[in-house]
């Protein structure tokens, strides 16, 4: 063993989660949502809450559950196209959203969890994004500074993980999640296999375990991971 | 006009599809073209889509369509897949739009008040592709040109688009401003003209039936 055993029951790891608390969720659509820990948030019902995420997902499920809920009093998102629940409490002003080009949200996280406060980008520099952002001017170009974000707390979908907390994404869940992994000060990992530590092989570890402080084994999915009937 | 659009996909490119219409470009391509697609969700070498019994849950495109791998694909995060777009490895990107303006400027992520879906990766594909192609419909559903003189939408990036497909035409941004290349079958040069909001230059060299 090289460090401390990890696993959770769900219930204490998201029992952690206060009201008010900035909450990054990983996924792109279904695959590496963490439908599972999403669902004991909505259990639990802590509110006011600030989510991170790249998508609202699709209604009924995902952070949808969250919106519905009520739970929710702030979204920081890039696309909510998918979820016409999203559309029209963001229009009812009983949401708040705030969009980001995609990869400027996802480079904000890694900067985040990189230790870093910012970077300088061109990106979004002819758009309404760029209303409220300080600009810098570097050789010349006039740059907008991206701020890091972080969270209270990181919710991460892996296929595989040891009780360090050694996490490996499956095909396109993998997304958001390595990266909301490093940049939140509380990171919660459900995973679908649960291996013994020395199980994992090194090379193909995506998160190092010690980014992450709890690790949930799913002994079932639920529907919500599977292919969705459109 | 999604036919026509296939054109621009040439062996060896790095091309990113945008969500809806560009999507359906692949319908039409020769499937042992050698190109290499993107998927913002950190996909390289995008294979054929999938039917619900055949699909992987895991393996999805930015539209959220069950796809395949092929030899030589590979997954990465989202920083990565951006890095990507920034970079400017990306030869071509195929993207929907609200409005196109007379300038090149493209306006596809808000329609403040009614429909606001937000921009994905939309403003980094439109600003760093090398090439920015727009596929859409002429007109929007109430009948307006969506070509137009100055977008009054918001923007996604400011003379970002090349070249414009819709179903009535065949466009190219020029520094002079907008000139008809083709027209579709059975529309006059004067019907395109009139139905679109951006001053039109028809070269004296004339203009194709595609």
């Amino acid at each position: 063993m090289i460090g401390a055993d990890k696993t959770t029951s769900i219930e204490a790891a998201v029992s952690q989660i206060k009201d008010g608390n900035t909450v990054m969720i990983g996924g792109f659509g279904v695959p590496g949502t963490p439908f599972t820990l999403i669902e004991e948030l909505v259990r639990q019902g802590q509110s006011g809450l600030t989510v991170i995420k790249n998508d609202s997902n699709m209604p009924g499920m995902g952070v949808d559950r969250l919106l519905e809920n009520g739970q929710v009093a702030k979204l920081i998102v890039s696309h909510i196209g998918l979820n016409p629940n999203a559309v029209r409490m963001m229009n009812e002003k009983v949401l708040e959203v705030e969009f980001c080009a995609q990869g400027i949200l996802a480079e904000r996280i890694r900067c985040a969890g990189a230790g870093l406060h910012g970077f300088l980008t061109d990106i979004g520099i002819d758009t309404d994004l760029a209303n409220d952002k300080t600009t810098t001017e570097i050789d010349g170009k006039t740059l907008l500074v991206e701020k890091a974000l972080s969270a209270d707390f990181a919710l991460i979908h892996a296929d595989r993980a040891d009780p360090f907390g050694n996490l490996i994404y499956v095909g396109t869940a993998r997304n958001f999640n390595p990266l909301m992994a490093m940049a939140a000060d509380h990171t919660l990992a459900e995973t679908e296999t649960l291996v013994a530590v020395g199980d994992l092989r090194p090379e193909e570890t995506h998160t190092p375990g010690p980014f992450v402080d709890g690790v949930v084994f799913l002994p079932k999915l639920s529907e919500y991971y599977g292919v969705v009937e459109r | 006009m999604i036919k026509r659009a296939t054109d621009e996909i040439r062996p060896g490119m790095i091309v990113n599809l945008g969500i809806g219409l560009p999507t359906r470009v692949l319908d039409h391509l020769d499937a042992n073209l050698a190109v290499c697609l993107h998927s913002e969700n950190g996909i390289a070498g995008v294979g054929p889509s999938l039917s619900n019994n055949d699909a992987d849950r895991n393996l999805i495109d930015a539209g959220g369509t069950y796809v395949s791998t092929l030899p030589g694909t590979s997954f990465f995060d989202s920083a990565v897949s951006f890095s990507l777009v920034r970079r400017g490895r990306l030869d071509l990107t195929v993207l929907g739009a609200f409005q196109v303006a007379a300038n090149g400027d493209l306006a596809n992520w808000k329609i403040p008040e009614l429909f606001t879906p937000g921009p994905g990766g939309a403003i980094e594909l439109a600003q760093k592709a090398r090439r920015v192609v727009v596929l859409t419909t002429h007109q929007d559903k109430r009948g307006r040109s969506k070509i137009v003189k100055e977008c009054s939408l918001p923007l996604t990036a400011a003379g970002c688009v090349d070249r414009i497909y819709t179903d009535m035409a065949v466009l190219d941004v020029t520094k002079k401003g907008i000139v008809l290349r083709e027209i579709a079958e059975g529309l006059s040069v004067d019907e395109v003209v009139a139905a679109t909001d951006a001053t039109l230059i028809v070269p004296d060299t004339g203009v194709v039936t595609f």
